[in-house]
């Protein structure tokens, strides 16, 4: 398979590393493949913006960072700034219509989305924006299998929020299946 | 879904090894970046009739888990590099008084707070001798989970054979990152287990009379025999001592049962030695890196290879010194201003050939930064 180098960035609570651990944990354990994560880590993580980059390969994984990502998901207009300029040319990067402005110079298809509107007019619970980004992202890179996700969100969200998050899951794949790319 | 697969943190992976080889005693205060063993623990070792206490600093840390050691548990703590500071007066009586016990150092930029939050590997010397007067100590590191949950038990397990402390030097990169660890089979990794003395209650039980093989056996405190602990020098009964004969051979006794088995002690991975022109040198998560750039290279018929040590202390010098002799030049890889680099340079005693790729700015080291150094090891320019 091909290596995806991922970076997942945002402001802190709007849920960036969490997905990246759920997407990295079920190339892991469900899928058999290797992923590494990390995370920005300090008082960045807690407010700032906010940064974890996720590696996942079919091979060992030795340094665990992302420099030039091929994927790139930026939620806030600062983690935009900061990072746009680091994607790798021809990646593909992923935005939030409601919180970011892109710029026409990146070098990468840009696909910009109303993840957060779409997550409060059809659910109305902010708190799964960020997995409806991870439904998104697995539509467009194929990185994982859906049913990987869902896998592990049984394991690590209490049942009563499960429901809300397959609906973000099944939200994100649906609006990632309508891009063109 | 495999039962011992996980993914997690190298924190996770080091209190998994730890319950894994026996730990039933963690005293500890919490610090970035270990905070996360302390974390783990306060919930698992109650849940398996353990205990975790949350001591009010480092130094009291430490003196409970040797005190807790010499009662007959299996003992930990966790910190980093200004409570490793602190801990520092105990651990060489934990030395003296050949107490195992195991002492984890994630390692974030020094000195003092410094970065608690980026990685380093400064700590090395200090582990080393950090704690006053003439002794030997050993630590431990590794570079990924499963070397993680490897080294952790080896420690455990060294503890015991030698009562002695132990030092786990980890770094913030390794120790906060995510990846697989598959845990083993109870019985898949060997475990030594405390050496109890023969002797029965009623009879003299003498605590640093060694058998015949050199070991001391153990009497958990407060258990049948009444015996006295000291960080002064010491006779066989444990009382202090300043007998000339007594003092020369306690020393020697602490300093030789590490020393002279250096190469027993030896833990490292080779990789593309065999025919290797470029010897990269490297630990902990700096060897990530330096392992990339190698694999890489070879990619492209370049002659690069890897030694990659986990035994820092007692430095294994033979075998630096071996692996490194058929090198043009040997590039050390580590996240300080060149700790590791002196005792290779001493190892291989031929300091021309030896090279530093490092950085100072919290920042990791990537393998882009180690090529540069080598393209200009190589006269290639950068």
């Amino acid at each position: 398979m091909e290596r995806f180098r991922m970076v997942f960035s945002g402001s802190g609570g709007q849920g960036v590393v969490t997905a990246a651990i759920i997407l990295a944990e079920a190339a892991v354990i469900i899928e058999n493949l290797n992923a590494v994560q990390s995370q920005s880590y300090g008082a960045a993580a807690r407010g700032g913006s906010t940064r974890s980059d996720v590696i996942i390969a079919d091979s060992a994984i030795h340094y665990p960072k992302v420099i030039q990502p091929n994927f790139l998901v930026c939620l806030t207009q600062p983690a935009y700034n900061a990072y746009y300029p680091i994607i790798r040319p021809g990646g593909l990067l992923l935005t939030d219509q409601r919180f970011v402005n892109t710029e026409d110079k990146v070098d990468a298809r840009q696909v910009e989305l109303p993840m957060h509107s779409a997550v409060m007019e059809q659910i109305g619970k902010p708190i799964v924006f960020n997995i409806c980004m991870l439904g998104v992202t697995i539509s467009l890179t194929q990185v994982v299998q859906p049913e990987s996700i869902l896998k592990v969100l049984e394991e690590r969200i209490p049942e009563g929020f499960l429901e809300l998050n397959q609906k973000a899951l099944n939200l994100g794949i649906e609006m990632g299946a309508a891009v063109k790319i | 879904m495999e039962k011992n697969v996980k993914f997690v943190q190298g924190n996770e992976a080091c209190v998994e090894a730890a319950l894994y080889a026996g730990l039933n005693f963690f005293a500890g205060y919490p610090i970035t970046p270990s905070s996360e063993i302390a974390e783990l623990l306060s919930g698992r070792l109650p849940a398996s009739g353990g205990k975790f206490i949350q001591m009010e600093d480092e130094i009291a840390s430490m003196c409970a888990i040797i005190g807790a050691s010499l009662t007959g548990n299996k003992v930990m703590t966790a910190t980093s590099g200004p409570g490793f500071s602190l801990m520092q007066e105990a651990l060489g009586y934990a030395v003296m008084t050949e107490i195992p016990c195991v002492i984890v150092n994630v390692m974030r930029g020094g000195p003092s707070t410094g970065i608690p939050t980026h990685g380093s590997q400064g700590d090395v010397n200090q582990a080393r001798w950090g704690t006053h007067g003439d002794h030997s100590i050993l630590a431990l590191t590794a570079s990924n989970h499963q070397d993680i949950f490897e080294m952790t038990v080896t420690a455990f397990n060294m503890a015991e054979t030698y009562r002695t402390p132990v030092i786990l030097l980890f770094d913030e990169i390794v120790a906060h990152m995510r990846e697989r660890l598959v845990i083993p089979e109870f019985g898949e990794l060997p475990l030594v287990e405390r050496l109890r003395t023969s002797v029965s209650e009623g009879i003299d039980y003498h605590p640093y009379l060694p058998r015949e093989d050199g070991r001391l056996p153990m009497s958990d405190f407060g258990g049948v025999h009444r015996y006295n602990v000291t960080g002064l020098y010491h006779d066989m009964w444990g009382f202090p001592s300043t007998e000339p004969r007594v003092v020369h051979e306690l020393i020697r006794h602490l300093v030789d049962k590490l020393e002279n088995r250096v190469n027993r002690l030896a833990h490292y991975k080779e990789y593309f030695l065999e025919d290797a022109e470029y010897v990269l040198v490297s630990y902990g998560s700096a060897a990530r890196s330096a392992l990339h750039v190698v694999k890489e290279r070879r990619l492209r018929g370049e002659r690069l290879g890897l030694l990659e040590l986990q035994t820092l202390w007692p430095f294994p010098k033979e075998v630096v010194h071996e692996k490194c002799a058929g090198a043009k030049a040997v590039i050390v890889v580590e996240l300080n201003m060149g700790q590791v680099l002196q005792l290779v340079k001493m190892a291989v005693g031929d300091p021309e050939r030896i090279f530093l790729a490092n950085r100072i700015d919290g920042v990791f080291i990537t393998p882009i930064d180690i090529m540069k150094i080598l393209r200009l090891i190589q006269g290639k320019g950068v």
